[in-house]
């Protein structure tokens, strides 16, 4: 059986960020100030020509400069400076973004500092390298006080280690050679003891050095999705390069041949600018959101898979339930009181320092009012330590032997002192063993007191978090070593969708396998060595810092956390981060409409003066419709770098109530926002002397 | 390359045999059907006959000119942007703002007003305007009533006579809401022609 | 209230024939048996019709399909003073090369007076053929693209001789052989002779010219081609004799393309995907009827205010709701047969008749390519749509990613390339002008309808316009060339691509195509595409027009 506990516990541990909803990065203006000179500096063509859009605008502020050159005026030149301001505040953007990264990786380069490896030679000596030269399959020799000078796994030895600098966790860590916690990074610091380290990456690949150019955006690829989005904008680029060329022949036609600004003018403010500009910098974002949930992605492209998760694979223990099983419940017998059995499980655990031990303390101070500090008297007891002959552990105190233990175990130590077990122990024991806990009986020499419940204790709020992921049409699998029968209880309990029970790892990568026939993508967490293959088929992998360095190299994300449950966050950033470009495309097209409004009756209310019944915004004259337009689509972008950066609300939600909102938030508001705004602009600008 | 050129040469081979079943069979098929009785009239053009001479089709107008405009005995129908030659078809595509055209139906306007003796507002738009065939067989009820006065006069019958003509030769809406009512042009002229004093 | 019902009458028609026709070419697409007649056919082409295709090969079959019906359709123009029936017609070369291209990229614009210029023979074994197979090739490339969502993991569309074989002879033959002799029974003439002599009653002497009409009417709507044996094309009254005839015209020319949806349901295994797709496009071909019957019911241009009624290029036995009826359904189905003239329309219908092709042919376009059509456009939308549920975007299961939004592009960028820069180059030229049957904005118009008609292969015209010279012959040549085989190419690339893929299941996080908020999205795009796309051109001709 399994219970819930509303005990507040720490599920994410140092962040405590409501699982749901991403929370907003945080934006100063003052980032702007600050990323001008990085802006100014992307002016350049080589950097433009990366982003189609944005080359567009680019060349069409090169071709009015110089035609505002030869035929200076305040309109041309006014809507020229606008247009040079339309790409500066593009690459504003961008330099907004990479400069919180650059900020995040400063602290990390500080951790690269020249370090000295004691390396050991064949014959066992030491030579003193520096950590640069290291070549992988090296083993080094670090002790208590010296850097680690590179990454790699312990393979002897046992040390504390000080990780903080890269995961700003103060308390240090054990790391230990064989199993699951035997990955060390390079520039941490041993605390106490010597290890032997077996360095896994080449100098200038580490885990620190990936994580630099990762939050710098050096090594930033577009992500596939990215790359169909810019293939969109660019084929919309394109037809509105079109529409705006063939006009002149057909403005021509009309008799009103169109000067060059006023075309480009146009043509900037139809093709999307305002995703164009912010495209990159939301990569970035969501990288960095990432980063700042102490997550670290291998690609965009993991983090973008995460948004696309249909299956989640949850390990039982540590993810879904506490650790360890803890007490819940006791069920006197015979003729022992309830009082009795508390009494008497309490002084069989007092001396016991496992998990299970302690929990029982904990529930007789709880529920039964007893001290949890062993007396003056009790404490010279003997203390009877859990052995694997006996199976149960327990006090020798005065004439008394308490014990506690395996059902079977007890019952014969019972048997041999010539006292009888009641029938109903079996019974309750099968029961509880039926519903996942696990039953310890409790005796004094002949006289059996009942039976100690101990079960898997879910984590708080999972049900309500595995139902968001429902409603996100995300499955969740519990993974578990349990008999099916315990497993389906804690399944049943948490809320989870499915669960997989005494699973073997090669039982874990037959499920990932078979659900990605299915043609669903999979994401997990490990930590072990043994999950290294698993995290590798895995379509999002994330490995726990503590884990070992292969299922580091394998996962495609590593939680500096070690915290499974973040999964879900990371689920909820991938998606913000599509919505948020998806929102912004939107909201760029539907600009647009506005746009022609303002400028169509521009151009040709002259020639044809019924297209002046267009200017339902009732903008001053041609030339200040026009520049109010430019205005307005330089400006936007600048109003909308704090939500490029924040990411757009994310709440799990069903796709269609998602979109029905995206849709009147982005595109209504798309549609309506630039006449609100053209026509305040126009307010303002009708007043320069010559509009 | 090769596959281009294999599927070309696959796509003439298909062409050929299809050609054969959709352009000879086919139109062939449905030629020989419409000899049928009931059908193969139409299928040449519903074509009227008096005394044996064939005096067009009953689907087609072809505006009768009088041999005296001063004394014209016959219903006219819409303008035609082909002056009225079955051989070819056509319509003016002029657009509704276009100022030459203008005049045109102005003239039109005037012209048909003083052949009717009626005030030029009282001229019905299907009067003024060039069909898009250019071989409309049918005026609007309105034009013919318009035109039953002069008809009748020149034709030496009685208005009423004429308008019962009109009637017999309109045809309403499609079980009274398919198409617009009509007068076949053709037709009126022959009946009315049939009618008179001058026949035979 | 009478063009109401006349309304309500086609759709109820049209609503019956859903279901059975749509079913029926499903099954027609999807069962794996030959007739014995197909088997002698495929035996004597030499084709084996049971080897399936990879999409390439699939596109080679239509290129070299249409380049081979091209050449012989010029060649057989150009030949025409050998063949039967040619009454000493003949066929200069610039017309022959225009009209090939038309009648085999579906377009069936007409740069020639047919009864003047084209033999019967030519007709029918030349013009006739092409409104059968250039269906036909549409339909194929409808359904290769339809294989592309349902199938799974495969490089396999079908076989483009098989589609093309049974799209002709098990549903547009049989259907267009029982309306050949509706419409005859109607009026319609059938005739091998090339006139009659008449002598009318005042007494003056003429020619009717007559010719194979019925046979090529009913596939030339059914076949959503367009192209009229006579110059006046659905307006002369051998073509559509009543208004009896002129809805069944009508309802030919929608069944298929709306029938297509329900086949796209059956076979992709949920009847509401075709179902969502016909409702959005019978929003919008509702849409634009009301626009352009509105503005033909109340012109603005003072022609009609001086005539009374907007009935210049109009016949009286249609109307203006028989003719405004007809107006939509031909641009909205790519098929350009025109009962009454576009050119002179009012402003607001004649724009609303522009607009109709400038959503790229979807409501509910043209045989085969008003399905596909629409799916590209489909794809545009859920990309979007998919980025803003925060999920790599899908549609019917399958991923949208770099390569189906890049072939989804290429499909709908060809159209607005040849439109935009075919009308500016023919506006830079000194010859224009001369071409021109009207002034000021409305001439502008002319020029855009062509390019608009002839990069969607739609056919109608504002046909004042004097396409004869070299620069309109091959430049409107090549546009509907390019139109038609750049969205097909790109078409059968992206169902390559779905097809290669394996299958999305459906989950909660699934957006569902099937509902209200998919059809409003879908909509939506279609509108945004055209309207920002041609803004700019509208406003100087049909906007100028109707804001005066």
């Amino acid at each position: 059986m399994t219970v819930t506990t509303e005990k507040p516990q720490d599920a994410a541990p140092g962040h405590g960020h409501h699982a749901g909803r991403v929370s907003a990065g945080v934006f100063n203006p003052r980032q702007l100030a600050e990323a001008l000179p990085d802006a100014l500096r992307k002016l350049s063509p080589r950097h433009q020509l990366a982003n189609p859009v944005m080359f567009v605008v680019w060349a069409g502020s090169l071709l009015s400069t110089v035609f505002a050159v030869s035929r200076p005026g305040v309109f041309t030149v006014g809507t020229t400076l606008w247009l040079w301001f339309t790409v500066v505040f593009a690459n504003l953007a961008e330099a907004v973004a990479e400069g919180r990264g650059k900020a995040q990786a400063e602290t990390l380069r500080r951790t690269k500092k020249e370090t000295i490896a004691r390396r050991l030679t064949e014959d066992g000596s030491h030579e003193r390298v520096p950590g640069v030269d290291l070549r992988v399959g090296d083993l080094v020799v670090v002790e208590a006080g010296e850097i680690i000078p590179g990454d790699g796994d312990v393979v002897e030895g046992i040390a504390t280690v000080d990780e903080s600098a890269i995961t700003g966790e103060s308390a240090p860590v054990i790391r230990e050679s064989g199993g699951d916690r035997s990955a060390v990074t390079g520039g941490t610091t041993v605390l106490s003891d010597r290890i032997v380290v077996k360095i896994t990456t080449k100098p200038g690949e580490s885990f620190v050095d990936r994580m630099i150019a990762l939050v710098e955006g050096a090594s930033r690829q577009k992500t596939p999705n990215e790359v169909a989005l810019t293939i969109l904008l660019a084929v919309l680029t394109i037809i509105f390069l079109l529409a705006v060329v063939a006009l002149q022949p057909m403005a021509a036609y009309a008799g009103t041949l169109q000067p060059v600004v006023v075309l480009t003018a146009l043509l900037v403010c139809l093709i999307p600018t305002t995703i164009g500009a912010l495209l990159s910098a939301i990569g970035i974002a969501g990288m960095d959101r990432l980063v700042q949930r102490n997550v670290l992605a291998t690609s965009g492209r993991a983090v973008e898979a995460a948004g696309d998760v249909d299956t989640l694979l949850l390990d039982k223990t540590g993810t879904i339930t506490f650790g360890n099983r803890q007490a819940t419940e006791f069920i006197p017998v015979g003729d022992a009181t309830l009082a009795e059995l508390a009494r008497a499980a309490r002084l069989s655990s007092l001396a016991d320092g496992t998990p299970e031990g302690r929990s029982i303390v904990e529930l007789c101070v709880r529920d039964h009012g007893l001290a949890a500090e062993p007396s003056e008297q009790e404490r010279l007891a003997e203390f009877v330590p859990f052995a694997a002959q006996t199976r149960m552990s327990g006090i020798d105190l005065g004439g008394r032997q308490v014990r506690k233990g395996a059902t079977d175990a007890v019952r014969a130590w019972v048997v041999e002192h010539g006292g009888t077990v009641p029938d109903d122990v079996r019974e309750i024991a099968d029961r509880i063993g039926a519903n996942g806990g696990t039953p310890l009986l409790c005796a004094d020499q002949d006289r059996v007191y009942g039976v100690i419940q101990l079960s898997d204790v879910v984590k708080p709020r999972m049900r309500e978090r595995f139902g968001e992921l429902r409603a996100m049409g995300i499955k969740t699998i519990m993974i578990t070593g349990d008999n099916p029968l315990t497993a389906k209880a804690i399944a049943a309990q948490a809320g989870v969708d499915d669960f997989l029970a005494e699973a073997k790892p090669e039982d874990k990568m037959a499920l990932i396998r078979k659900e990605q026939e299915g043609g669903r993508l999979v994401a997990m967490t490990g930590d072990g060595t043994n999950d290294a293959p698993a995290l590798a088929q895995a379509d999002v992998g994330v490995a726990m810092n503590t884990g070992t360095m292969a299922a580091k190299e394998a996962g495609n994300m590593v939680d500096l956390d070690s915290d499974p449950t973040k999964l879900i966050e990371v689920v909820a950033i991938g998606k913000q981060l599509l919505i948020t470009r998806g929102a912004l495309t939107t909201f760029s097209i539907a600009n647009d409409l506005a746009k022609y409004f303002a400028i169509l009756p521009a151009m040709f209310a002259g020639i044809y003066p019924q297209l002046g019944k267009l200017n339902i915004m009732g903008l001053h004259s041609p030339s200040s419709a026009i520049l109010s337009a430019v205005i307005f689509n330089a400006l936007i972008i600048v109003a909308l770098i704090p939500l490029a950066l924040r990411g757009v609300r994310y709440r799990p939600a069903s796709a269609q109530s998602l979109l029905r909102r995206n849709l009147l938030v982005y595109g209504l508001g798309g549609i309506v926002t630039p006449f609100a705004g053209i026509w305040l602009i126009d307010l303002l600008v009708r007043l320069i002397p010559g509009m | 390359m090769k596959t281009l050129l294999a599927q070309t040469a696959a796509g003439l081979r298909v062409l050929v045999v299809l050609t054969v079943l959709l352009g000879v069979v086919y139109p062939l098929g449905v030629w020989l059907v419409d000899r049928l009785p009931g059908l193969q009239a139409n299928a040449e053009g519903s074509l009227v006959s008096v005394n044996g001479t064939t005096v067009g089709s009953d689907l087609m107008g072809i505006d009768p000119k009088a041999a005296n405009p001063g004394h014209d005995p016959w219903f006219h129908t819409r303008p035609s942007a082909v002056n009225g030659d079955p051989s070819t078809s056509g319509a003016s595509n002029k657009a509704a703002d276009n100022p030459d055209y203008i005049k045109v139906m102005q003239q039109r306007k005037t012209t048909i007003a003083a052949r009717e003796g009626v005030d030029p507002a009282q001229v019905p738009p299907d009067a003024v305007t060039a069909s898009a065939s250019g071989l409309d067989a049918d005026i609007s009820p309105a034009y013919a009533a318009l035109q039953a006065p002069r008809v009748a006069r020149a034709n030496g019958l009685p208005l009423a006579r004429v308008l019962a003509l009109v009637e017999a030769n309109t045809t309403g809406r499609g079980l009274g809401f398919v198409g617009e009512p009509r007068v076949d042009v053709l037709m009126l002229n022959l009946a009315v022609r049939a009618a008179g004093p001058g026949a035979h | 209230m009478a063009g109401l019902l006349q309304v309500l009458l086609l759709l109820a028609a049209l609503a019956v024939c859903w279901k059975p026709l749509g079913d029926h070419m499903a099954r027609v697409y999807t069962t794996p048996k030959h007739s014995r007649f197909e088997k002698a056919v495929y035996r004597a082409v030499r084709v084996d019709p049971d080897a399936e295709q990879r999409w390439p090969v699939y596109a080679a079959g239509v290129v070299g399909f249409s380049f081979v019906s091209i050449v012989l359709l010029y060649l057989l123009q150009r030949l025409q003073p050998l063949l039967p029936w040619n009454f000493g017609r003949t066929v200069n070369p610039s017309v022959a090369f225009n009209t090939a291209i038309s009648f085999v990229t579906n377009t069936n614009w007409q740069s020639y007076v047919p009864e003047t210029t084209m033999g019967h023979f030519v007709q029918m074994a030349g013009l006739t053929v092409q409104n059968f197979v250039s269906a036909a090739v549409g339909m194929a490339v409808a359904i290769a693209l339809i294989r592309g969502f349902i199938r799974s993991k495969t490089d396999r569309l079908g076989n483009f001789w098989v589609d093309l074989v049974r799209g002709s002879v098990r549903i547009l033959l049989p259907i267009a052989f029982v309306f050949a002799i509706v419409l005859t029974a109607l009026g319609v003439v059938m005739s091998l002779k090339s006139g009659v002599a008449v002598t009318n009653p005042d007494g003056s002497h003429g020619t009717i010219a007559l010719a194979p009409a019925a046979s090529q009417e009913a596939i030339k709507e059914l076949g959503t081609n367009g192209g009229g044996i006579f110059n006046a094309n659905s307006a002369h009254p051998f073509e559509n004799p009543n208004a009896w005839s002129n809805l069944i015209e009508i309802f030919l020319l929608l069944v298929i393309p709306v029938s297509l949806t329900r086949t796209f349901g059956v076979m992709v295994g949920n009847k509401k995907q075709g179902g969502v797709l016909l409702g959005v496009m019978g929003v919008l071909w509702g849409g634009m009827l009301a626009v352009i019957w509105w503005a033909e019911a109340h012109p603005n241009g003072p022609l009609a205010k001086l005539a009374g009624a907007a009935m210049e290029g109009k016949e009286v036995r249609f109307g203006i709701p028989g003719s405004a009826l007809f107006a939509d359904s031909t641009t909205g189905t790519s098929t350009g047969a025109v009962n009454a003239m576009h050119d002179s329309f009012s402003g607001l219908g004649g724009g609303g008749a522009i607009l109709n092709m400038l959503f790229g042919e979807m409501t509910p376009g043209g045989a085969g390519t008003g399905i596909y059509s629409i799916l590209v456009m489909a794809i545009i939308a859920m990309f979007l749509a998919g980025l803003m549920v925060g999920r790599t975007p899908e549609y019917l299961g399958k991923k949208l990613g770099k390569r189906e939004v890049t072939c989804a592009s290429i499909a709908i960028l060809a159209m607005p390339l040849l439109v935009l820069l075919g009308t500016g180059a023919a506006l830079l030229l000194p010859g224009t002008g001369a071409a021109l049957n009207n002034p000021g904005a409305h001439g502008f118009s002319e020029v855009l309808y062509a390019y608009t008609s002839a990069s969607n292969n739609n056919g109608s015209a504002f046909a004042g316009l004097t396409v004869t010279n070299g620069w309109f012959q091959s430049t409107l040549g090549l546009c509907m060339l390019f139109g038609r085989l750049v969205p097909i190419l790109a078409v059968l690339c992206l169902a390559g691509s779905l097809a290669s893929q394996r299958k999305v299941p459906e989950t909660v996080g699934t957006l569902p195509t099937t509902g209200p908020l998919f059809a409003t999205m879908l909509t939506g795009t279609i509108l945004l595409v055209a309207a920002l796309t041609f803004v700019p051109a509208l406003a100087l001709g049909p906007i100028t027009e109707a804001l005066a």
